[in-house]
């Protein structure tokens, strides 16, 4: 049931072909895939962290193809994949907008001195119950 | 104490199913560096990894069954020593074949997990568990790419539809019994390939149906289950086996 004039591939074919096509690149295609941000969340509850990017035609194959890009190792489970070019971001040029200008060490957590307290509150709740 | 010829059987139905994982993950790993982009490259060179996973693990149960050692079954047969269905000795063809077989084999391995996690043997049952994790992702992996072919341009679909009638006699082949099967069918150890099979075309069929492809009306391409193989697997196992023979029983 072979169709005519259709070849299998052998094995050993595959580096003269690798070296072949590099030699001979093929122009990028007009129907390039578009780039979907990958958000991953280690567990439930926590948030969504960028990893990374993939090229897909849609949703379904993006996270597809960001399941093994980006999970193989790390614990996840969910992705998120979002249009690239539905993320909008401030330019870095005017990135001295997010530089104080005067002291506003006040809106840090810094300087409230807590942690004695929960050390405490921890030790205390370590002991056993009578 | 096992009766001999119970513990034989169990190995040839092990080392089957093992062969066929072995040789899909090797075909898969000859996209590593070829993928048609990097991100779909990645993810078939990582299920390449886990076929042989799987492969190692079966290898390995039957290794505690008496069976040689994974290394040895793997390196020191010859092709007509291999049990496997010839649809995975097939080179490795263009994307729609390669995404049609893995399809075909990832639902039949779907349909024999479901029936290997009620044999009454825990390490068999709970192998067959966690090799069901995986699986989920392979199938939906597959049917992602196939339904994009199926119904993407002309090309892929006539692409499609070619693989289709190349592959069907060799996945037919999957479900020819293995040596000694009917005894463990008998002893209540698993279900009857036959079975499975009726399993396996009813959910394949309507599937493929609901892609608008074409199955050929033709017998299954079957004794690969007792080493009779196509010319495909002798080369195969050449480029594989190459490094281990050159050096005999040494130690990497």
């Amino acid at each position: 049931m072979a169709r005519a004039g259709w070849k299998f591939n052998p094995y050993h074919h595959r580096i003269p072909e690798a070296l072949e096509r590099a030699r001979h690149p093929v122009p990028p295609a007009d129907t390039e895939w578009p780039v979907w941000e990958v958000f991953r969340q280690p567990e439930r509850g926590e948030p969504h962290v960028h990893v990374g990017s993939v090229h897909a035609p849609d949703a379904q194959m993006a996270l597809v193809l960001a399941k093994e890009q980006f999970s193989r190792r790390e614990p996840c489970v969910q992705l998120w994949v979002v249009r690239a070019e539905a993320i909008f971001a401030t330019p870095y040029e005017d990135a001295d907008i997010f530089e104080p200008a005067l002291d506003r060490t006040y809106r840090l957590a810094a300087g409230y001195k807590v942690r004695p307290r929960i050390n405490q509150a921890a030790s205390s709740s370590e002991e056993p119950s009578s | 104490m096992m009766p001999e010829s119970l513990r034989q059987a169990l190995c040839s139905a092990l080392i089957s199913w093992a062969d066929d994982e072995l040789l899909l993950g090797h075909r898969d790993s000859e996209w590593t560096g070829l993928g048609p982009i990097i991100e779909a490259d990645i993810a078939l060179s990582s299920m390449a990894q886990d076929e042989m996973g799987h492969a190692l693990a079966w290898y390995e149960l039957a290794h505690s069954l008496g069976a040689p050692d994974p290394d040895r079954l793997v390196f020191e047969r010859g092709p007509e020593a291999y049990r496997n269905a010839t649809l995975l000795e097939l080179p490795r063809g263009d994307w729609a074949f390669c995404l049609l077989r893995h399809y075909l084999f990832d639902m039949a391995e779907w349909v024999r997990l479901e029936a290997w996690r009620q044999i009454p043997w825990e390490p068999w049952s709970d192998l067959a568990e966690r090799i069901t994790r995986e699986e989920k992702y392979h199938l939906l992996h597959d049917r992602t790419w196939l339904e994009r072919l199926a119904f993407g341009t002309e090309e892929s679909r006539h692409r499609l539809q070619g693989a289709l009638i190349d592959l069907w006699p060799h996945a037919l082949g999957l479900w020819e019994a293995p040596e000694g099967e009917d005894l463990l069918v008998q002893a209540g150890w698993i279900t009857g390939s036959d079975q499975l099979q009726a399993r396996w075309e009813a959910e394949v069929r309507a599937y493929l149906g609901g892609l608008g492809l074409q199955i050929p009306d033709v017998p299954p391409r079957a004794g690969g289950r007792y080493g009779r193989h196509t010319e495909h697997l002798a080369p195969l196992l050449e480029a594989m086996q190459l490094v281990y023979r050159s050096i005999p029983g040494a130690k990497w």
